[in-house]
Order: structure tokens, then sequence, then C-alpha cells
């Protein structure tokens, strides 16, 4: 039992780092987009900043802080300034309980790789990101002008609409798991089919959750081929569109924070986590766990950017309907097999 | 000690948010106030130790159903209400009334409440307990609920749409 000085100090320091980790991350994933979308479309992306552009989010950083901050005189005030608060804070939250690792001693503190390890771990995070529709929904309705309120509306139409499928498609692997927590859920994908095949969820019976899941996230995520609520041809920017400065970049990073978050949970639930093939000295197997981890959600971002430069917008009554007449019914079709089979089994 | 001061905060929190809701004028300040007791409501839950029940409290009541009464505010544009003086009868019935069920409630809870305490996490709260409860000892009693809903979702879709022919007319506009 360790005092409660050690746990404050040490769970500091994971907030810290956890939150600089995620921000940097976040202000990469920008940049990694725009230099893959820029190749896909045969283009070169960012390079004047430093070598390959990778100066360039510090560059997009400096010019939002100096830029004007604009409030426009006819919108709701005390929302307008709350609403990319709340956005940025939610999108924060959920990295508190996602386990990038094992246990590891540092210093002579044995601590989980992770903010803090909680036994509803996955249950807080889909509590919190469907708090993170407000963000964006109020932000439409402060606004007080047309696109706005349309991208508000689509914005909160489509996650609730999303968010059923989203759910459903967990509740296979929790079936599998028997457990909320992540390192549970985890855990229980270790090994191997057949001395080569993972054991991972994946390949494991939830197949199908699985593309389910990545649908869902992406409708969730506001991104293409769902990004209906900030189609600029139709909506000028959507929820977004009176805002500049730092509070526009505030939206931006709780979208791509939310990406990160969502890249992370497909990795725990669907791809393994950290599991990996580990050899060599006793450093590399200590650090190949979060090695395998990070390469996962990175390959998981580049699947994310490599759609958005690949496939055109839905039309919103097509969004709807693949939300309620395909996704939902196919996820309760997993459920309710995965549950038989995980019944018949027992 | 910090709990004890805790579970007060976030219940005067609560209670205040509920007073909000009712003082504000402006639709979407009451449904946020809505929000804030519902998600002070689910931390006191958790200080209870039933993390699960925090949990679907938070993700069902401030996630899925205020999302769809902002919604509707949003998509209505609702605006400032006028206050108006309210009825007579409330006034002379309505606020002794709380005041004796108030006095009441707090008479009957003094009086039946031993002085044991119950320590964090020795109340059933977790999602086995809950689930073997749902789905073993009141699974009748859980899926008439669950029917009775569907059944009330079907009638507001059926209310809510129109009939055939008069769609017919006029959707031709489109």
């Amino acid at each position: 039992m360790q005092s409660v000085e050690s746990f404050v100090v040490v769970s500091l320091i994971k907030s810290v780092i956890a939150v600089f980790v995620l921000l940097t991350a976040v202000a990469y994933s920008v940049w990694l987009e725009r230099k893959v979308v820029g190749h896909i479309q045969n283009r070169w992306g960012p390079t004047r900043v430093g070598p390959f552009g990778l100066l360039q989010p510090l560059a997009d950083g400096i010019k939002f802080l100096f830029k004007e901050d604009i409030t426009p005189p006819h919108v709701y005030k005390t929302l307008y300034i709350a609403a990319p608060m709340l956005s940025v804070i939610f999108a924060l939250t959920s990295i508190s309980v996602i386990p990038i690792g094992n246990w590891v001693t540092i210093a002579g503190v044995h601590t989980p790789l992770q903010i803090t390890d909680v036994n509803i771990a996955l249950l807080i995070i889909l509590g919190v990101t469907s708090m993170g529709v407000y963000g964006v929904a109020l932000a439409g309705w402060s606004s007080n002008s047309k696109y706005s309120l349309l991208g508000g509306l689509r914005a909160s139409a489509q996650m609730v609409s999303y968010e059923i499928s989203l759910g459903l498609s967990l509740i296979g692997v929790l079936i599998m798991a028997g457990s909320f927590s992540l390192r549970d859920i985890v855990d229980s994908q270790s090994g191997v089919f057949w001395g080569f095949i993972p054991r991972w969820n994946i390949f494991h019976g939830q197949t199908v959750a699985f593309f389910v899941y990545l649908m869902s996230a992406f409708a969730e995520t506001n991104r293409v081929p769902f990004d209906l609520p900030e189609a600029e041809t139709e909506l000028v920017a959507g929820y977004h569109t009176e805002y500049s400065a730092m509070k526009f970049a505030m939206f931006f990073m709780a979208e791509y924070a939310n990406m990160i978050t969502v890249a992370c949970l497909a990795t725990l639930l669907f791809l393994g986590g950290w599991h990996g093939p580990i050899w060599g000295l006793a450093w590399m197997q200590a650090v190949l766990p979060v090695f395998w981890f990070l390469a996962k959600v990175f390959c998981f971002l580049f699947l994310y950017i490599w759609i958005r430069g690949t496939l055109p917008r839905f039309r919103y009554d097509q969004l709807m309907a693949f939300a309620w007449k395909f996704l939902f019914p196919l996820a309760v079709a997993n459920l309710v097999i995965t549950g038989l089979v995980v019944a018949l089994r027992s | 000690m910090l709990h004890l001061a805790l579970f007060s905060i976030f219940g005067a929190i609560c209670v205040a948010g509920a007073v909000n809701l009712l003082v504000q004028r402006h639709p979407i300040n009451s449904a946020l106030s809505l929000i804030a007791v519902m998600t002070s409501l689910a931390v006191e839950y958790l200080l209870l130790g039933a993390e699960f029940v925090a949990a679907v409290q938070v993700i069902i009541y401030a996630g899925a159903i205020m999302v769809l009464f902002v919604f509707v505010i949003m998509l209505l544009n609702a605006g400032e209400e006028e206050r108006t003086r309210g009825s007579r009868v409330a006034i002379l019935f309505g606020i002794p009334g709380v005041l004796l069920g108030g006095v009441l409630v707090a008479w009957t809870l003094i009086q039946r409440s031993g002085t044991d305490e119950v320590a964090l996490g020795a109340l059933p709260g977790s999602p086995t307990i809950i689930g073997w409860l749902l789905f073993h000892d009141f699974l009748l009693p859980f899926e008439v609920t669950s029917l009775l809903i569907l059944i009330a979702i079907m009638g507001a879709v059926v209310l809510a749409g129109k009939p055939e022919a008069e769609t017919q007319q006029t959707g031709k506009g489109h």
C-alpha cells in the first residue's frame, strides 16, 4: 500500500506526461494528415517549415495564438465561449483511463502505464465521449447563424445515432472478456492460434464487430465520409463557422484528440493492445509492448487519413439510413450470435 | 472525511442546478442546468460505491436523453420565456404542500435510519450483481418494462407520422 503523497505525485507526473504526449500527437497527426493527403492527391503537402515541413504544427500553433479573436455581435456569449472549452475538455479526459502498456517499475515505483486503472474504464470512455456532443451542439446553437445551427443539428443527430451501433459493437468484446477494465480486455487477447495467428478479437469472432466499430467511430468523430456537420460545400464550415483564432483551434484539437482516442480504443479492444512479438534484451522487452501499441494506433490513424483521401461524402439521408437500417441490425445480430456461442461453450 | 465533503459539495451542486433549472428563463439554460443535476447525481452514485450506475447515469441521462432535449430546443429555436406571476392555487397550496412533504420525508428518514455506517463498496453496485438481478431475479418486470417502452416508441411514431394520403398530396413539392 503506497502512501497518499506518492500516489498524488505519481498521478500528477503521469497526467502531465499523458496530456503533453497527447497534445503533441494531436499536432503531429494534423501534419501527418496534410502530408499523406497531399501525397495521395499528388502534391507535396507542407514542406516549407523545417525538414519535411516538420515544424509546421508549431507555426500553425503560433498563428492561431496571434490571430485576432473575433466574437461576432449576435452570439449567445456565455455558451459561445464555453462550447470550445467543453469540446477540448471532454476530448482530453478520456485519455486518463487508456492503458498503453503493462505494469512497470521506474525508480522504485510500481505503476501501470496509464493514469488510472478503473474497473469501468470502457464505460467512462463511452460516457465522456457521449458528453462531447454538447461542445458541438452548443457551438452550433450559440453562434446564432444558419450554417452553424445546421451543422450543430447534423452533428448531434449523427453522433446520437452512431453511438448506439458503436456501443453495441463493443458489447461482443465485453462478453468475450467478461470485464469492463481495458487491462483485462487486453489480457484476454494474449496468445496465438495454430502458432502464428494472434488471438486478437478481430480474428477471434469479432470481425464483424470491428467493422461496425470502425464505421461508427468514423461517424462519431465527424470524419470523411461522414463529415456532413462541416461539409464545406453546403455549410461553409458547419458548427465552427463563426469561430476564429484559438477557439477554432480548440475544436480542431478536440477532433484530432477524439480520433486518437478512437484509435487507442480500437487497438485495445480489437487489435490486441500491446501484445506482439517480444524478444531481445531486458530493456527491449520492456519497451516493445509500448512500441506495438503505438504502432497499431498509428496504423489506425493512417487508415483514417487514407479513407479521407479516397472516399466522397455521404448524402444526409443515406447517412441516417446507413446507421439505422444497416449498422444497427448488424451490431445486434453480432451481439446475439456472440452471446449464443459464449453461452453454448460455457 | 474527504468523502463526506465531496458528497455534500455535489449534493449542493445538484440542488443548486435544480433551482437554477426553474429560475432560468431561457430553455437552453434550463436544459444545461438539468445536465449539471444529472452529472452531479452520477458523482453521488460513484461516491456511494455504485460505479456502474454512475456510468450508466452519465451515458444515458446526461449523454443521450439530454442531448435530445437540447436538440429539440435547437430545432425549434425556442426563445426566452416571459415570466408570469403564477397561479394563486400554486402559491396557496403548493408551497405549504412541498414544505410538509419535505418535513415528512426528513422525519421518516431520521426515525428509520440506524447509526451504522456502510463502508464504501459494501453495497451491491458492481455490474455483475446488477446484471444478475436484472436478468435473473427481476427478469419478468425487466422484460415487461422494455416491451412497454417499445410500445410507447411505436405509438410516438404512429402519432408523429402523417397519414398516407396526406403525404402523397403534400409530398410532391420537395
